[in-house]
């Protein structure tokens, strides 16, 4: 039976889901606008009902690299943060990639560059889909929009993880953590035993347990040929992963003569704008990739055929524009609109930009 | 007699501890750490805890510990294995766990999440080589390196004014209340190893019994950091690394304040 609709923040959301998806644990570090997250932890003490752990821990470094060994352990682990926090954790990041750990990250962004501003951005677009850390890595980056895709996305991020063997990350923004919605909480699944976790992670370092032979958990590897094979096989995997994993929210594209590309908040304010606009006779629809990576390529290049321009609106200085400029390659104009340090765009500046830049009104 | 005659089990008088693995160290001759990795080895098999039992390796010269102690392992980025070690235990509490690093490791880039994890009385084991230098990277200035010391980023002797001390680290984690164990060890010496072995076991024991943190310092020689032999390193070590870092238990407690939160959690 389906629990009633309650409500709650983007954030609370996602700590009830968490516990819920059967997660073992979380450790994070205090940062606004994502401290709700294990707050709500720890208020729902998930140690005396489920048995997750919960830990504060001593800074962001630190919080990733105990997620880092619990997903080494084959645990289901995760921590969440906000966009300085998120930048101490791509050492940490880069290692879990490289060791093909499964665990999911929240990024609940702010305003930046430096300590910035309290108030939601976009502006770690590059940092989320392109690397962050060093080397050549990819994430899974789900970007959600609503207080219910915050509830939702945790299970989907940790069975992406666990089938690919790749850190998820859920890039959001301080709209989505912070405000209220009506939301249908997840059921609570049954964290896994420990029997189930050696059956499905073999490679876990949950103590040899009578295997016969050690598991090691690292990402070292001094014979250049041997690492670039590790490389490849990692390339192969993203590879993969772009082509089947690929999710967008179309929004009246079927009959649009223009099509705006946007994520998270920015969308829901995107699908607004299409409404002034249409009421205006203008044809316009949204295109809304829910994977950052992957992203969406070909439903872009796919619109490209059919729609006279893009407009992509970003809470940035322009990011993501450019992987939408990359796929459509000059076919047709992408242009684009945005704020920075905080600011929110409104539907109406979102309209009124189009015109100005796609219809020269 | 013959050579078959013997080799028999009854006339065995020392063996490889078969939680060692037969792979060869690449650690240079007189170097400590081969003693540690064999003594931590040996204690894990008179314990019966090599299926129980989770390493995690440091960044330095020993970060290949996983390929001679044989046992579940963890390779941790420089500095980060106290907060790896945490995470295990608490996600595995009936497991052991320990951390081995070095002095670069654990007293310079990863001082926070040693005295974090040791503030938090986890219940692990932290394997702590103080060499007194970055062996690894080629012999630069650690932040345990001797006054007047020269190493390769102070080529003249460490200069205190611009440097700062030799840092204490064991007794500095001496007032964190979380940890219930920090004893000073060499491996120098027979009658020293078998000392050292026998505080390896009483940590391990402590981190079973949910005492808190247990903290193994050795004071050890990495004779080709310093540009010595093997036999001067060990000399020098006695005369003037001992001066600084005298050997002993420094604290054997119970903790002060259990960790009630998450430490029955499976
Ligand atoms: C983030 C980072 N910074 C620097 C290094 C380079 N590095 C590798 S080992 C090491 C120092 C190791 O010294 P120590 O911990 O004393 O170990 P030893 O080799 O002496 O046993 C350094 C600085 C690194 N691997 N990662
Ligand atoms: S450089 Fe020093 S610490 Fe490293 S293996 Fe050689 S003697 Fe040992
Ligand atoms: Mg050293």
């Amino acid at each position: 039976m389906k629990e009633e609709a309650r409500l709650m923040k983007g954030n609370e959301a996602f700590a009830h889901a968490a516990i819920r998806c059967g997660a073992d644990g979380y450790f994070g570090y205090p940062i606004t606008p994502q401290s709700e997250v294990m707050e709500t932890l720890q208020i729902l003490k998930p140690w005396e009902t489920t048995g997750m752990v919960v830990l504060q821990a001593e800074s962001e470094v630190s919080a990733i690299n105990m997620v880092y060994a619990g997903a080494s352990c084959g645990k289901m682990v995760l921590t969440s943060s906000s966009s300085p926090g998120v930048s101490l954790k791509q050492e940490g990041i880069s290692y879990i990639a490289a060791g093909e750990l499964p665990c999911l990250i929240l990024n609940c962004m702010r305003g930046g560059p430096g300590l910035g501003t309290i108030q939601p951005s976009q502006a770690d677009y590059f940092q989320s889909v392109k690397g962050g850390g060093h080397g050549d890595y990819h994430m899974i980056v789900l970007a959600p929009c609503s207080v219910q895709e915050m509830a939702d996305f945790p299970s989907l991020a940790f069975e992406l993880a666990f089938k690919y063997r790749n850190p998820v990350l859920m890039l959001t923004d301080g709209v989505v953590g912070q405000m209220m919605e009506k939301v249908v909480l997840p059921e609570q699944k049954p964290r896994r035993t420990m029997e189930e976790v050696v059956k499905q992670c073999p490679w876990a370092t949950t103590g040899r347990m009578g295997r016969g032979n050690s598991n090691v958990m690292t990402t070292l590897e001094l014979v250049p040929e041997k690492m670039e094979d590790r490389n490849t096989l990692l390339q192969k995997k993203y590879k993969l992963i772009e082509e089947n994993e690929v999710r967008v929210e179309e929004y009246h594209l079927d009959d649009a003569e223009y099509a705006m590309v946007a994520f998270g908040s920015t969308a829901r304010i995107c699908k607004s704008a299409c409404e002034i606009l249409r009421a205006e006779g203008i044809k316009v629809g949204v295109l809304r990739p829910i994977t950052l990576f992957p992203f969406p390529k070909k439903q872009i290049s796919d619109l490209a055929k059919k729609v006279k321009g893009f407009l992509t609106v970003e809470m940035s200085a322009g990011q993501m524009v450019e992987d939408v400029r990359l796929v459509v390659n000059g076919a047709k104009p992408v242009e684009f609109y945005g704020r920075q340090g905080g600011m929110i765009p409104t539907a109406e500046e979102i309209a009124e930009s189009f015109k100005a830049q796609l219809l020269k009104k | 007699m013959t050579r078959e005659e013997i080799i028999k089990p009854e006339n065995l008088v020392y063996g490889k501890t078969k939680v060692l693995t037969d792979n060869i160290m690449h650690y240079c001759p007189g170097c400590s750490h081969g003693v540690i990795h064999k003594i931590i080895a040996e204690v894990i098999e008179e314990m019966g805890i090599q299926d129980q039992t989770v390493g995690v390796a440091p960044v330095g010269c020993s970060v290949f510990a996983y390929n001679y102690i044989d046992v579940d392992f963890q390779e941790a980025a420089h500095g980060r294995a106290p907060a790896l070690a945490t995470a295990i235990k608490r996600l595995m509490p009936d497991k052991y766990v320990f951390t081995y690093q070095g002095d670069g490791d654990l007293a310079a880039i990863g001082t926070a999440e040693t005295v974090h994890a040791c503030n938090r009385g986890e219940n692990i084991v932290i394997f702590f080589v103080n060499n007194g230098i970055y062996g690894m990277t080629g012999g630069q200035m650690a932040p345990t390196t001797l006054e007047g010391m020269k190493t390769a980023t102070c080529p003249y002797g460490r200069n205190t004014d611009l440097y700062g001390f030799p840092l204490r680290i064991s007794e500095l984690l001496e007032r964190v209340d979380g940890t219930c164990y920090i004893t000073r060890q060499s491996v120098h010496k027979v009658a020293n190893i078998l000392k050292a072995k026998k505080a390896i076991r009483k940590a391990f024991e402590n981190s079973m019994a949910g005492k808190g943190t247990s903290v193994i310092e050795f004071v050890s020689a990495c004779n080709t950091g310093w540009k010595m032999t093997p036999i001067k390193a060990n000399e020098w070590m006695e005369e003037h690394m001992f001066a600084k870092y005298p050997l002993g238990d420094i604290k054997d407690t119970e903790k002060k304040h259990y960790v009630e939160n998450n430490i029955n959690a499976r």
